[in-house]
């Protein structure tokens, strides 16, 4: 009896096997979805007449003049100008970012209150404030001294000779430092506190664990915000007129306007140029997420393993 | 005559012995919390020792300070008769310099619960990074001594898998051949099956056997009472931050005298 049983048991077992891939699939009528539809035909017919409203209702616009100036060598100097001004200043505020996150996670309680200090003042004034202050400099400190305090300066140089480029530059970098720096930190604390647990276990140096396991680590945190950052650069340096610095894209087609009473259509110009760049910028984001997210989980498979397994199928099929 | 010589050393050298690991009167604080109150514990050089207690005993605390993970308030700690993590000098202790440190951990592998192993690098990365990065060794040699290791863990067919593509018994595997790579003279567990499903530590332990048999010394903390009773030449139980019993695991563990240690297998059984 309980032979018989099993034996149906198993050979039931195995016919819902052998059938599973006789059962039809479920062929059921798809839900329908009208209203998106009615919604997105709304939406696509007012930007349809936004345009067409543009192109030929507007003459302020002059597109003619926009076509004009959209090439013209002064914009794109400028444009070039402004790129500079953004790698630069975004160079300098994360070097800066990573050493002032270091020292806020430092046990040392000097490095910690400086890095702390800094964070409050930069963060706490407005970049256009701080700009204006730094055009200031030369007013404030004519000569800056290098060298120790109490004792007759090793160095010293005339403020008035730094070129204003690199005035706006050092301006927007350390404002944008305090905010580089609380996104390291936030990148650093996200990595589990076992990986520099197992690298010192290993031996390794602080600054080995810090820059070999936990960075390349965190910079899977750090990158998707570094990169807004740098796209909100690239349109915060059209604020270097406080300095006052002129030659960046914003101010260059500002005063292209001005004798020729076309402001409109070089800001159109202006926006064309700052639009190109950070498009260009979010594809090259894309890649670096790409490159830091190995070994996450849910990651694609690797092309080096895609190739390893179709070589061991390949085996496996001889 | 060298014989000799090395005899004397053992001798004069307070420590210098045949024990691997040595603690003599350990206390460990947190604040007002203290969690090792006077551990004494040898472990000879080849001999695989289990750490068994209650959570919060104090077992995984004192593993972690035998590699200085943690820094102990009294008494002495020696490794191959070097004090761990200070530098005697006459009466005097010095604190050793983070480099020092970390040279004295090279020679002490680790296996963590959680395996700890490098998620942004590939299971053969995870192997030779310290090895060449650390022990400064020619990359080929490396590469090709990692291969045998995590041959020997039975893991050949993964060397370009990350970690997060690996089951957890096979990132532990991963993670002793990491450890192994360095040459240590002497291996720590902690818990290193108590994060796996309950399938996977069977693969675990296996490693740890081979591991065992090729004379490694072992101090295990372990949950696991059959691996101590077939693998284990001694036992220690801890609770409350005290060694509340030890000696053969198979006495330990088939004839409790401890109150203590009666009750605390009786629930593990």
């Amino acid at each position: 009896m309980t032979n018989q049983q099993e034996s149906q048991g198993s050979s039931s077992t195995r016919s819902a096997a052998s059938e599973a891939n006789d059962i039809p699939p479920i062929k059921a009528i798809k839900l329908r979805h009208p209203f998106r539809w009615i919604f997105a035909a709304i939406i696509v017919a007012y930007a349809a007449a936004f345009v067409v409203d543009a192109a030929i209702n507007r003459p302020v616009y002059d597109w003619p003049t926009f076509g004009k100036f959209i090439f013209d060598k002064r914009i794109s100097e400028a444009a070039l100008v402004t790129l500079e001004l953004t790698v630069l200043s975004m160079v300098l505020a994360v070097v800066l970012g990573i050493l002032l996150a270091v020292m806020r996670l430092s046990p040392n309680p000097i490095f910690k209150s400086v890095a702390w200090f800094y964070l409050w003042f930069f963060r706490g004034t407005p970049v256009y404030v701080q700009l204006v202050f730094w055009g200031l400099l030369a007013t404030v400190y004519p000569v800056i001294f290098l060298g120790l305090p109490f004792a007759p300066p090793l160095l010293e140089f005339p403020t008035a000779d730094v070129p204003v480029f690199w005035i706006a530059v050092i301006g927007l970098g350390m404002n944008e430092a305090a905010y580089m720096a609380e996104i390291v930190r936030a990148g650093i604390m996200s990595v589990d506190k076992g990986q520099e647990e197992a690298s010192t276990a290993l031996g390794m140096s602080w600054t080995q664990s810090m820059t070999q396991v936990v960075l390349p680590q965190a910079m899977r945190v750090i990158i998707p915000p570094t990169g807004n950052e740098v796209i909100s650069m690239l349109k915060t340096t059209s604020l270097v007129a406080a300095v006052p610095f002129s030659l960046d894209l914003y101010m260059r087609s500002r005063d292209i306007a001005a004798p020729i009473f076309k402001p409109i259509p070089l800001l159109l110009v202006a926006s064309a140029w700052y639009l190109l760049f950070t498009s260009i910028l979010m594809v090259g984001q894309y890649y670096l997420e790409k490159r830091f997210s190995r070994g996450a989980t849910g990651m694609k498979l690797t092309r080096k393993q895609i190739r390893e397994a179709a070589a061991n199928q390949e085996e496996s099929d001889d | 005559m060298t014989e000799n010589k090395i005899i004397t050393e053992l001798v004069d050298v307070p420590g210098k012995s045949e024990f691997m690991v040595k603690a003599e009167r350990v206390v460990k604080s947190y604040g007002q919390n203290t969690v090792l109150k006077d551990i004494n514990i040898e472990v000879k050089r080849g001999e695989v020792m289990c750490l068994v207690g209650p959570s919060g005993s104090g077992k995984s605390t004192f593993l972690r300070c035998i590699n200085h993970l943690e820094s102990i308030d009294g008494g002495r700690l020696y490794v191959d008769g070097e004090i761990v993590g200070y530098r005697q000098k006459g009466e005097k202790l010095y604190e050793l310099k983070p480099k020092e440190a970390a040279a004295q951990r090279r020679d002490i592998g680790m296996v963590f619960q959680r395996f700890n192993l490098f998620p942004h690098m590939t299971v053969l990365e995870n192997v030779t990074h310290a090895p060449i990065k650390v022990r400064k060794q020619n990359k080929a040699k490396a590469i090709e001594r990692a291969k045998e290791l995590i041959d020997r863990v039975g893991l050949s067919a993964k060397l370009n898998s990350y970690p997060a593509q690996l089951s957890g018994g096979q990132q532990q595997r991963v993670a002793i051949a990491r450890a192994l790579a360095m040459e240590p003279k002497l291996m720590l567990f902690d818990e290193p099956t108590s994060a796996l499903d309950p399938e996977l530590v069977g693969e675990v332990l296996d490693v740890m056997k081979a591991l065992a048999k090729s004379g490694m010394t072992m101090v295990v903390v372990t949950h696991e009472m059959g691996f101590a009773k077939e693998v284990g030449d001694s036992l220690v139980f801890m609770d409350g931050g005290v060694v509340v019993e030890a000696g053969d695991p198979r006495q330990v563990l088939d004839n409790p005298q401890h109150e203590r240690t009666k009750a605390f297998l009786s629930k593990v059984f």
